[in-house]
This record gives C-alpha cells, sequence and structure tokens, in this order.
C-alpha cells in the first residue's frame, strides 16, 4: 500500500503533536521537579536527580498532615455520599413522585454557579451554626460536589437494568430488599464506581470552599498547595502535584472500563 | 374447587385503558391459553395474578384464598417472561438456584433438582454458562425450568416463544405441551399466535379491548364463535353485510327470519367450487399455491369470496379451478347480529 504523506496530513499531524506537546508538558516538568535534587537555570534538564524531597517532605509534619487529610476527606465525603445518594439514585430511576425533573435538575444547580459565591454564602451560614473550621464542616462543604457525580451517574445507571430483570427476582421469592442487592445493584456497579471514583477524586481537588471553611485548623493537600509554591522550594512543589494528580491519573485511567457514552444520557 | 379464579377483575390505566369483567375459572392441571391482538390486555391479566399490578376491583383466589394483598413474592405464582429475564451477571446454575436458595432449600438437594430438570427440557452441560452464551431457545428453556422449579401453584407465560424463529416456536410449544401433561402444572399461556392457542389450550379465553370475548375449547371457538371478531381473530371468516338488494344472499338466507344488523360469514374450507350450476357463482380472481392448498379468490356475484382449494395427489387438468368462471356453494354458514366493521 502506497501510504503518501500529504500536506494535510502534515498539517493534522502538527496540531496534535502541538496539542500533545502544550498537555503534557506542564505535567511533565511537575513530574521531573518531583524528582530533582537541584535544578538550576539555565540547563533543561535538572543536574541532580534524586528522591530525597521526598523523604524530606514525609519528614515534615505540617506537610505529612495535609495529605493525610486529603485521604481522609476523601474517604469520609465519599462514603457518606455514596450512602445517602445510593437510595435516592434508586428512587429517581424507579420511583414516580410529585417534582422529580425538578428535583433532579436541583442536583446539578451548585455547579452551573461560579462555586466561590457558593462558598462564601456557605461560609455566612456556617458562621452562624457554628460550623466553621469543624470536621463535618468541611465534610458538607465538600460534599456540595460530590452530591452531584452520586445521583446523576447512578441513577442511569440503574435505569439502565431492566424492571423486568427485578419482577422476575421477585417473581421467585425475593423481597424488595433481596431483589435490589442480588440483581439491580450488582448489575447497576459499573456506574456506582464511576459515581465514586469521581467523587473520590473531586474531594481530593476541591480547594476553595475547603479553604473557606477548613482553615486554620484543617488544610488538605490543594489548600496547602497555595502556600507551598512560594514558602518552600520547588521539588516540594512537584512532590505535591504528583500526590494529587497521580491518583487522578490511576483512577481515571481504571474508569474508561465503566465509561459508556450512553449512561449519562439515561435519564431523560 | 378451582385452582385459580378471577372474579370480576378489573383494571384502568391513566392512559384511558381499562381491563373490566374479567371472570375465569382454572381447573388444577388446566392450561388455558389468552388468545387475542396487541394491546387487548391478556398480558395486563397476568401481571394481576403474578402480583405486579394492582387491581381496581375484583378479586383474585388461588386454592380459595385471595391474593390481592400478596406482593409478587409471596404468591404462588411463577412466571416466563417474554423476553426470558435471565440475570446476566449470574451462571444458568446462579439463575436456577436463585429461587431455591431464597427458600434454604440445601445445596445437594438444589442439584439434583436442577439437574432433574435441566434433563427434562434436554439441556446439558450449560449449568456454567452465563446467559449470553446460549441461545434464544435455550435461554428460554433455562427461564421455564427457573420457574417451575420453585413448583408454583399457577405458572404464568407470557408470549414465550414471541421472540424465537418458527421452528423453534413449534418445538417448543410441543415441549412445553408435554411437560405440562408430565406434571399437571397449571398454566396460564398469553399469545397472540392462533395456532399456538389451538394447539395449547385446553381452554381459549379470546379477548379485545380489554373485555373476553368468549371462553371455550379450541374446537368449540373455532367452530362456533360467538361474534364477528372472534370469528375473524381465530381463522379465516368471509363476511358480507346483508343487503336487500343481494340477491344471492337473500336466496342463502331463504330460511331464516332476518333482523339487522345482519353479517353473514363462510369460512373459506366451507366454500366449494364446482361445475355444477347454481345462485352464486364468479370469475376466478386469483389463485395463491400455499403448499398443501390453494387460496383462491373468486368474484361473485353475492361479493368477494375466499376459497381452500385443496391439492390432491392428481391434479390434473380436470381441476375446476382451472376454468374461468366457476360456482360456489357454502357447506356451512355462520350469522352474527351485528354491523360489518
Amino acid at each position: 500500500m502506497n501510504q503518501r504523506i500529504t500536506p494535510k496530513a502534515c498539517i493534522e499531524m502538527g496540531i496534535v503533536a502541538c496539542f500533545l506537546v502544550f498537555f503534557f508538558v506542564p505535567i511533565l516538568n511537575l513530574a521531573i521537579w518531583a524528582i530533582t535534587e537541584r535544578w538550576q537555570y539555565p540547563s533543561i534538564i535538572p543536574q541532580q536527580f534524586s528522591f530525597a524531597w521526598w523523604v524530606w517532605v514525609f519528614n515534615q509534619t505540617n506537610l505529612v498532615r495535609p495529605i493525610r487529610l486529603s485521604f481522609e476527606f476523601a474517604f469520609i465525603v465519599t462514603i457518606i455520599s455514596t450512602l445517602i445518594c445510593i437510595p435516592a439514585a434508586y428512587a429517581f430511576a424507579r420511583a414516580e413522585f410529585p417534582l422529580k425533573q425538578i428535583l433532579y435538575l436541583l442536583y446539578l444547580l451548585p455547579n452551573a454557579f461560579p462555586m466561590i459565591g457558593l462558598y462564601a454564602t456557605v461560609a455566612v451560614l456556617f458562621y452562624r451554626i457554628n460550623m466553621m473550621g469543624t470536621f463535618i464542616g468541611v465534610v458538607f462543604v465538600q460534599m456540595i460536589q460530590t452530591l452531584m457525580f452520586m445521583v446523576w451517574v447512578p441513577t442511569a445507571s440503574f435505569k439502565s437494568v431492566s424492571p423486568t430483570l427485578e419482577d422476575a427476582a421477585r417473581d421467585v421469592g425475593a423481597s424488595q430488599l433481596q431483589t435490589f442487592w442480588r440483581v439491580t445493584l450488582p448489575l447497576a456497579l459499573p456506574g456506582i464506581i464511576v459515581g465514586i471514583i469521581f467523587s473520590f477524586l473531586s474531594s481530593l481537588d476541591e480547594a476553595q470552599g475547603t479553604l473557606i471553611v477548613g482553615i486554620p485548623k484543617y488544610i488538605t493537600m490543594p489548600v496547602q498547595m497555595y502556600s507551598l509554591v512560594t514558602d518552600y522550594p520547588g521539588p516540594v512543589g512537584g512532590v505535591f502535584s504528583v500526590l494529587l494528580t497521580a491518583p487522578s491519573i490511576i483512577l481515571l485511567l481504571y474508569l474508561r472500563r465503566f465509561l459508556k457514552s450512553n449512561f449519562l444520557s439515561k435519564m431523560y | 374447587m378451582p385452582i385459580l379464579q378471577l372474579v370480576d377483575l378489573s383494571k384502568e390505566f391513566a392512559s384511558g385503558f381499562r381491563v373490566h369483567n374479567i371472570n375465569i375459572d382454572v381447573q388444577e392441571g388446566e392450561l388455558i391459553v389468552l388468545l387475542g391482538p396487541s394491546g387487548c390486555g391478556k398480558t395486563t391479566i397476568l401481571r394481576l395474578v403474578a402480583g405486579f399490578i394492582k387491581p381496581a376491583g375484583g378479586d383474585i383466589l388461588i386454592d380459595g384464598r385471595s391474593v390481592i394483598s400478596l406482593p409478587p413474592e409471596k404468591r404462588p405464582t411463577a412466571m416466563v417472561f417474554q423476553n426470558y429475564s435471565l440475570w446476566p451477571h449470574m451462571t444458568v446454575y446462579e439463575n436456577l438456584a436463585f429461587g431455591l436458595r431464597l427458600r434454604k432449600t440445601p445445596k445437594r438437594e438444589i442439584d439434583r433438582q436442577i439437574s432433574g430438570a435441566l434433563e427434562m427440557v434436554h439441556l446439558c452441560d450449560v449449568t456454567d454458562r452465563y446467559p449470553s452464551q446460549l441461545s434464544g431457545g435455550e435461554q428460554q428453556r433455562v427461564a421455564l425450568v427457573r420457574a417451575l422449579l420453585i413448583r408454583p401453584r399457577v405458572l404464568l407465560l407470557d408470549e414465550p416463544f414471541s421472540s424465537l424463529d418458527a421452528k423453534l416456536r413449534i418445538q417448543l410449544r410441543e415441549e412445553i405441551k408435554s411437560i405440562q401433561e408430565a406434571t399437571r402444572t397449571t398454566m396460564l399461556f398469553v399469545t397472540h399466535d392462533q395456532e399456538e392457542a389451538m394447539y395449547l389450550g385446553n381452554t381459549l379465553v379470546v379477548m379485545n379491548q380489554g373485555a373476553i370475548e368468549q371462553a371455550a375449547t379450541p374446537l368449540e371457538t373455532y367452530d362456533h364463535p360467538r361474534n364477528l371478531f372472534v370469528a375473524r381473530f381465530l381463522g379465516e371468516m368471509n363476511c358480507f353485510e346483508f343487503d336487500e338488494n343481494n340477491r344471492p344472499l337473500h336466496y342463502l338466507l331463504r330460511d331464516v327470519a332476518v333482523r339487522l344488523p345482519l353479517v353473514i360469514g363462510v369460512r373459506p374450507e366451507d366454500v366449494h367450487l364446482s361445475r355444477r350450476p347454481g345462485p352464486i357463482y364468479g370469475e376466478i380472481q386469483s389463485k395463491v399455491p400455499f403448499g398443501h392448498y390453494i387460496r383462491v379468490v373468486v368474484n361473485t356475484n353475492m361479493g368477494t369470496v375466499m376459497a381452500y382449494y385443496w391439492r390432491d395427489s392428481e391434479g390434473g387438468d380436470d381441476s375446476v379451478i382451472s376454468d374461468n368462471v366457476t360456482y360456489v356453494s357454502f357447506s356451512q354458514i355462520h350469522l352474527f347480529q351485528e354491523p360489518l366493521t
């Protein structure tokens, strides 16, 4: 076969190359910083590579604490969101009740606004009920983001489970709870896992709300990053960036199995 | 006492579709077929008996006890669904064991029952496979076994063969019939296929638009249809509305006191073509062979008449349908006191 390199193909390859550079170079830069011992301008690559800064970071208790706290919050927020939202998602998928469509849309609304305005309002409310600077306050503020994921995606997932499969289970003698546990949930699990992963990641990344509600007592990784850049040497920022980005990349790669385009459009 | 009784059952849906005046008695060991066009309410009745829908009025009694307050899982019924409804995330074994496990049956007993049941439907070596790895016919057999394993008082079948090809349908039909005769399971079978209904049913219940039109044995329903709907739904029927100007019709009904509205029906197999002169005659319009018979359409002085002309082994040039014009007579006619729609 004759493959001719046409001018059109060249241009297309050029555009893709630019995109790849634009996309990957900053991430690559961070990754390089994370394993740098010493990097002086004007050299293009660091003079010395090592993991020394990783050791240093994990020896600083005031830096380890945000890392630990970030993951603590992420797990707790994800678990609470799951417990609250899965039953709600099932209700949205199967039941009919007044104002159902409006309530469903309501879960999307918080993300339709600039979050900082929302968080400012939350702060005012929290001051009044003494929830500023509390653990549970930060959990609530992070849940604003996760609720959407944990309702929309599992609802579509539950809807994709054919009701006759549930009918068949009840028909042979399973109660509604047994049917949910043994038939509906296993079949909807891929979608639910997608929701859980997105919730986990959004909680890890959540900076603005946590900043407003959490400081000075609860500082998570993203919040710490704001001051990190000025107060600490470059490699420390690199280490933190890798710690923040790595879970996202790993989980999103894992997620590719579950993401199907018809999932999210099932509700309407 | 009948094992299943539907007493004055009715249901109304928000769409306006309603099912009403449903009275059916099913004796133990019977196979009752609910037959009718799409949307006539037969699946609704099945779902009412199974417990997926709550009736608006009336009662459902199984073994003399009312079951309408019971949810599906507590009713002694089992359903075979149109689209098999096998749980795709479970193997065939797990699908079949599901109901038995819920009843805390010991594992050895479960194994024994499952292998016995699969043998009954001629399926081997499928227990470790997933439903998606089976063919349509195999899946439906598994669905049937799944329902039978929980020993229901009434087995409900919702057009179970409609998604299978013709040959498979006939084969499974025969299997169901022999299983029913062997196990004496009471069955309520829903279909829109009249051939299936005629083959399977001890009793045929013909339905239309939410109501029962006729309930009788298949042959009784075919030979003596109660109204025009049943006459035309089961088999073919030539229909002629009584018209004063139609002289041949007048001749046919010369001994009958005519009361309008009146429709005269003749089954194609009751139409006879011959060369012997008579009051009804016409030109042969078309002859379509259907295998063992030929469908002949004759344009008569009474109207268009469709006849089945049996092909015998001789055939030959003497065959009356090779003529242009033929004389038509009827061995049996049906009268319906309703307008032709």
